[in-house]
């Protein structure tokens, strides 16, 4: 089985007050070392061969990400 | 003009998940218009002059805010109409699906400080726009602003050529309820037709159960363009 995974996060120069919020979170939980946090989402479509990367790019510029404020990158799992 | 008035039909789009579509039919028919139920399942304008895009969680804010809502089979419509000059509004909801049409520029991320946000609201109203045409240069006035994700954003380019343009609908005055940037409450298309507005006009327009009613300015606004562009005359702009 292909999975293909997409990851979206949001563009550096959008903020991002959830991956602050955890950031928050994780120096009140005393982990010191961790001095950013981004929060993204990821995206896995079970797809059939071939795989036509330029159909997964297109669904995921026009559907999964919001080019406007978010970023995607694609890449392949083989289970 | 009043008998005209009368004959104007502004559509507003039930999405599942609108939760002020029937206060926006409400705030058209106390304006002097005649709002049309529209489905998002179908591809039937059913002749409306105008549109109006409620606020609420259409399709449940999935993905993101608006995001599967402006690839709706009446969206198909609403965007074709609103290139061919059909006015539309969005409010809340209805802001964040015309930015994923791409009909405005920008986007309305989670507010910055992640809290739902609901108060009674002062705005100062800039652009000058078929939905705003009723009132003063730059009135100052009080609506509700109720929402999660009402941070307006876009790149410094983009921000530029808005305020450049005078595209700035209306901006947040006495504190920013959400962390948009340069206090943006709302933006216009370049021809004024297209408007989108995160606070809810529709639920300032009776002194009963709003802050003021000035939200019936937006409505009164878009009759009376109408109107003057030769609507309600029975012809109906946005026939697909």
């Amino acid at each position: 089985m292909t999975w293909v995974v997409v990851d979206v996060m949001l563009k550096p120069e959008i903020s991002d007050p959830q991956g602050q919020a955890v950031l928050g979170a994780l120096n009140r939980l005393g982990h010191r070392g961790v001095e950013g946090v981004r929060q993204g989402k990821r995206f896995e479509l079970e797809v059939s061969d071939p795989i036509d990367e330029s159909a997964i790019r297109q669904i995921a510029d026009t559907l999964l990400a919001n080019s406007v404020i978010e970023d995607f990158s694609v890449h392949i799992e083989t289970r | 003009m009043t008998d005209r008035l009368a004959q104007v039909r502004i559509g507003v789009v039930t999405f599942p998940g609108s939760l002020d579509d029937g206060d926006a039919s409400r705030a058209v028919r106390l304006a002097g218009g005649i709002p049309v139920a529209l489905w998002h399942g179908t591809h039937d304008l059913d002749g409306v002059d105008a549109v109006i895009l409620p606020g609420g969680f259409s399709y449940g804010d999935y993905l993101r805010a608006g995001a599967i809502a402006s690839l709706s089979p009446i969206m198909r419509e609403v965007i074709d109409a609103a290139r061919q000059g059909v006015p539309v509004l969005g409010i809340c909801n209805g802001f964040q699906v015309l930015c994923e049409s791409g009909l405005l520029p920008g986007a309305l991320t989670r507010n910055a400080h992640l809290h739902f946000r609901n108060r009674d609201q002062l705005l100062r109203v800039e652009a000058r726009t078929a939905w705003t045409s009723e009132f003063a240069e730059s009135a100052e006035i009080v609506i509700p602003v109720k929402n999660g994700e009402g941070r307006y954003v876009a790149n410094t380019e983009t921000l530029d050529a808005v305020e450049a343009e005078g595209r700035v609908l209306a901006r947040y005055l006495g504190g920013n309820p959400n962390g948009s940037s340069r206090d943006i409450a709302g933006v216009t298309d370049r021809t004024g037709r297209i408007v989108g507005l995160m606070p809810h006009p529709e639920h300032a327009v009776e002194e009963l159960t709003g802050p003021s009613t000035d939200g019936l300015r937006f409505f009164t606004s878009i009759l009376a363009s109408l109107v003057g562009a030769g609507a309600g005359t029975g012809s109906g702009a946005g026939s697909a």
